[in-house]
């Protein structure tokens, strides 16, 4: 029987993506292993959320193969939408998904993760009276509720302040090695020594 | 090829039991939305009684039951589509079509959340409509009452598979009515019928099996209207 820790968690051969005649991701290839962090740069528009989107199932792949050995509970994604209904409070969203992903012990688990984030104080107000930032603040808790196997975050540092930085530094740091990750980001500095693995975008062709 | 998207999340999501939580929670979530926003049941009210109005002054004393009751069936046909085109506007405006679809449920238990929760802001102005409409024109009888329920059910089933076909589309206020509407035609056939024919039962049955063979379609079929 192959051992399955030294299978990649993500595999992809040959991905390719168009949007009509546009041209977004073309053959590329990669995998990344289960607890590896993959960083994944690039100017605007070279395709970085395109194919975080395809990893996480939201669109399929115009030609080549894309495995991702996960299952649905088990994946946490942040886009550039927060994913959040914008008329329940932070309370009542997070409580949604507890109750969708089949969380254990929700309530005890939504309060660490706003306490954490800093956003427990915050949580009877509703969505649309938040800054981006503390949106952004409860949309990481959103995807860390279910503690996913595979982390797929989009921009994550997008709109959060100083303090908000440190604490989602800290977050990824705690949780390298136990968890999966494919990060995108324009400030690779920032998260660079957590990097197991680089994919570098010049408009669609990775390196 | 291979994908991503062939994902599965039912990983011991505890059966009928679980799906049922899961449609109870997601219906739950869009009444609650609606409670909050006031976007479509003061809208859906407002035509109707607006509807209602309009037809009590313009139909000339002396008509007959049926012309009311046409007319009440056109009332409570286009406040369904009323009602219809905001079922996935928290999800389009706000993108969380993509949350739901990433989280494990059963992608059928959406659909029939929104069916519930559409089917609850439907009898609700129905209530409001059937009251004005015993008011400025004929008796309501359980006939009535009974072909209302099961037209609600039909035009709710297939309409929430419909907006959320719409919904992908750039046109979706057009494409709406324009797939929704002639697959009304046997709805509106049946409760018309059940409200002015002597053979009540017969046309009773036509709409229970419509909505019967209609939901179980959208139900089996909403999984791949929402795929890419």
């Amino acid at each position: 029987m192959a051992d399955t820790a030294s299978l990649p968690l993500v595999r992809a051969q040959g991905l390719s993506k168009r949007y009509g005649d546009k041209r977004v991701l073309s053959k590329l290839s990669f995998s990344l292993q289960s607890g590896g962090f993959l960083l994944v740069t690039g100017p605007n528009g070279a395709g970085k959320s395109t194919l975080l989107r395809l990893c996480a199932g939201l669109e399929g792949p115009t030609a080549g193969e894309l495995e991702v050995g996960v299952e649905r509970d088990e994946l946490g994604y942040l886009g550039h939408e927060p994913l959040l209904y914008r008329e329940l409070t932070a309370l009542e969203n997070l409580e949604l998904f507890a109750k969708l992903y089949r969380v254990p012990e929700r309530r005890d688990r939504i309060h660490e993760l706003l306490e954490r984030f800093g956003m427990w104080g915050e949580r009877d107000n509703r969505i649309s009276t938040y800054s981006r930032g503390m949106i952004q603040r409860v949309a990481l808790c959103r995807v860390l509720l279910h503690e996913p196997r595979l982390l797929i975050l989009d921009e994550p540092y997008t709109a959060l302040d100083a303090a908000g930085c440190e604490l989602l530094d800290a977050v990824l740091a705690e949780r390298r090695g136990n968890h999966t990750f494919l990060v995108s980001t324009h400030d690779p500095a920032r998260i660079e020594h957590l990097a197991s693995d680089r994919l570098a975008f010049a408009e669609g062709a990775a390196t | 090829m291979s994908a991503a998207a062939g994902m599965s999340g039912r990983r011991g999501r505890g059966g009928l039991v679980g799906y049922l939580g899961d449609v109870a929670t997601l219906a739950g979530k869009d009444l609650r939305i609606e409670w909050r926003a006031r976007d479509t049941f003061p809208a859906m009210a407002l035509f109707v009684l607006s509807t209602m109005t309009i037809f009590h002054f313009a139909l000339p004393s002396g008509s007959s039951d049926r012309a009311a009751q046409g007319m009440l069936w056109v009332a409570i046909l286009f406040t369904a589509l009323l009602g219809l085109t905001r079922t996935y506007a928290p999800e389009r405006e706000q993108g969380m079509f993509d949350g739901l679809l990433l989280s494990p449920v059963d992608r059928s238990a959406i659909w029939l959340a929104k069916v519930l929760a559409t089917l609850v802001f439907l009898a609700a102005v129905e209530v409001v409509a059937l009251l004005a409409f015993w008011l400025f024109f004929a008796h309501v009888g359980g006939a009535m009452i009974a072909a209302v329920v099961l037209a609600d059910i039909g035009l709710c089933a297939v309409g929430a598979l419909v907006a959320a076909m719409a919904t992908a589309s750039r046109s979706r206020e057009l494409i709406l009515p324009l797939l929704l509407l002639p697959l009304s035609v046997p709805v509106v056939v049946g409760a018309v019928g059940a409200s002015v024919d002597t053979g009540t039962g017969k046309y009773l049955a036509f709409l229970a099996l419509y909505d019967a063979i209609f939901s179980l379609i959208a139900w089996g079929t909403f999984e791949y209207v929402v795929a890419e």
